[in-house]
């Protein structure tokens, strides 16, 4: 795993793998496959919680299970910085990861394609495909969206792209 | 309007003559001039060319398919005329994807879907089609006002979705199925589907949807790094599907660890784009109206000007349960096959091809056959060799144990269960 630093490393080690290859449109499959996400998304933030290293929630937003929302946060300076988080599982799922999209940041930094898609490092996709069907929702966040929200967040603060709630607040009462 | 600029133009020359202020003449000048290009655009935007009943081959000005059917007098094309039966469905109208649509709108091609969920931003405009006034319009709205100004011959259809997403794929295909165009047609309701995805879920999705649907389609695509690209050919159980061998890239020959990705998604260029967009509407055109041969794949790398191609064969191992299905029935049809080729081949023994193919080589110009490449540098990926300068551009799914499917029911595999759950953790 060449090119992730240890933590990431080590927590994605942590997260259970799946077994069972199958995607939305695969009737009976894909709930099997459903419950092993809720099992490996259970465990995962389960675990962060217990390092008090909790970073987002996610959510079903229908009954099949292939549209999700929910939120993310990352810490810079001591203050929190909070997105809404939404994503589709494709129908090619898991041989293609879902895209991970944070709309609220769409236009505002170069590594996002349009619609809020973030753009994944080089090394994601590979190892993704070298996992199939072993990966799944929980570890798309480790491996993708927390590298992501780790390296992008501070350029975007820092450069002023983005205020923090607290700024806005004020700034919009003066 | 026209009899409002009339007006507006007499006027001001009116007052061109009357004013006694010689220092307001340059501003009156100037409004001439603007009154006078706002008369030419409207011009230009009333005059639509009318639909034309029958493709002609007289070669007049007024006739927008002489230089076409003039392949057809040389003996290029059999019948081009032929074009107008064909439907062409082109998902994603980006860089290659609009460019493309563009040219089998000139070319007369009889019908065109047209698929993307995006809008028309001023960073598109480093490539081609898509004009500054354009932007915030759904990309597949602006194209369809653009091509059917072009040519309202051609059948226009656009579909503004995410073909990755269960309700897109659902539409994409019935759309695909949808047989009103050409009722007579085998198969499905298209000849062709062109991919003009910029990513690989997409090309995925293509390719799960062509496999169910037995479709052929094209496979194309421009590296990130703007400088290599390519095209491909895929027949259902014929060819390689896009899942049997992991994708490939042209290498752009620039050592991966000295390009700088910091900071950008992708570069693009418009002459790249260009040229794979005509590579593979002209492999298009000979796969429609027969003639010449089809590549099955054709790299470009743009820093080499090198043009590597290949052949690759379906796996017996992919992943992709619908392609499994296609190769299974290619095997089965073998004897037909044979009995076809066999059929036309003592056709062609009886009468000459009237056309003679000019003879291969004719100025001695050497040029790097297939079989030339296997030297050292080749690496084999089971399914086919890959030439020089063409490398996988993702790994192969690592063999894993095949856990045994227990079906333990109990409260720890209830779907509702495990729901409240990560809601319970979620809560807190
Ligand atoms: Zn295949």
């Amino acid at each position: 795993m060449e090119g992730w630093d240890p933590s990431t490393k080590s927590t994605l080690t942590q997260i259970p793998l799946l077994t069972i290859k199958a995607g939305p449109r695969d009737g009976a499959a894909w709930t099997q496959r459903l419950k092993e996400e809720y099992k490996a998304l259970i465990a995962y933030t389960s675990m962060n919680k217990s390092k008090d290293n909790d970073w987002f929630r996610i959510s079903a937003a229908n009954p099949e299970g292939t549209r999700w929302k929910g939120k993310c946060w990352y810490v810079h300076n001591l203050l929190k910085y909070e997105f809404d988080l939404q994503f589709d599982i494709p129908v090619t799922y898991p041989a293609t990861a879902p895209e991970l999209e944070l709309p609220e940041l769409d236009g505002k930094t170069e590594k996002m394609y349009r619609g809020g898609k973030i753009c994944l490092t080089v090394h994601f996709k590979p190892l993704w495909a070298k996992n199939c069907p072993r990966f799944g929702i929980a570890h798309a966040l480790c491996l993708g969206l927390a590298p992501w929200l780790a390296a992008e967040i501070p350029v975007l603060v820092d450069s002023g792209m983005i205020k923090h709630k607290d700024d806005v607040a004020t700034s919009s009462e003066s | 309007m026209e009899v409002e600029l009339k007006e507006l133009l007499s006027d001001l020359h009116s007052l061109k003559k009357s004013i006694s202020d010689p220092s307001h003449l340059a501003l009156i000048e100037k409004m001439h001039l603007h009154a006078e290009n706002i008369a030419t655009l409207e011009k230009s935007g009333t005059i639509r060319r009318s639909k034309v009943k029958d493709m002609s081959a007289e070669v007049v000005d007024s006739n927008p398919y002489s230089r076409l059917m003039a392949l057809q007098r040389m003996g290029i094309v059999n019948n081009y005329e032929r074009i107008r039966e064909f439907s062409v469905a082109i998902v994603g109208i980006g860089g290659v994807g609009s460019v493309a649509a563009e040219m089998l709108t000139r070319c007369g091609i009889g019908r065109l879907l047209l698929y993307d969920y995006d809008k028309v931003e001023l960073a598109n405009m480093n490539r081609l089609f898509f004009r500054p006034e354009q932007v915030g319009m759904t990309k597949t709205d602006a194209a369809v006002q653009t091509l059917s100004e072009i040519n309202p011959d051609v059948v226009l259809e656009s579909y503004t979705l995410n073909i990755t997403t269960v309700e897109g794929f659902d539409t994409f295909m019935s759309s695909l199925t949808n047989k009103s165009f050409r009722p007579t047609k085998s198969g499905s309701g298209v000849d062709l589907v062109l991919s003009c995805v910029d990513n690989y879920e997409a090309r995925m999705v293509v390719n799960q949807a062509c496999n169910e649907l037995n479709q052929t389609w094209m496979e194309s695509g421009v590296s990130e790094d703007a400088v290599s690209g390519h095209i491909q050919l895929l027949i259902p159980g014929e060819t390689a599907c896009f899942a049997c061998v992991p994708p490939l890239v042209v290498a752009s020959g620039i050592d991966e660890r000295t390009l700088k990705r910091e900071g950008v998604c992708a570069a693009s260029l418009p002459t790249t784009m260009g040229v794979v967009a005509g590579l593979l509407v002209q492999n298009t055109l000979k796969y429609l109206l027969k003639f010449g041969q089809v590549s099955r794949y054709l790299g470009y790398n743009a820093l080499k000007d090198y043009f590597p191609t290949m052949e690759m064969k379906p796996n017996s191992q992919c992943s992709n349960a619908a392609c499994l299905e296609r190769q299974k029935e290619y095997i089965l049809a073998k004897p037909t096959r044979d009995a076809a080729a066999k059929a036309k081949a003592d056709i062609e023994a009886v009468s000459p091809a009237e056309n003679p193919v000019h003879a291969d080589n004719e100025w001695n110009i050497s040029v790097v056959d297939d079989e030339e490449v296997d030297g050292s540098d080749v690496k084999n990926s089971g399914i086919c060799v890959l030439p020089e300068g063409i490398v996988h551009e993702l790994p192969v799914a690592d063999d894993y144990p095949k856990a045994p499917v227990t079906e333990t029911v109990g409260p720890a595999d209830d779907l509702e269960e495990l729901r409240r759950q990560l809601e319970a953790l979620n809560a807190d």
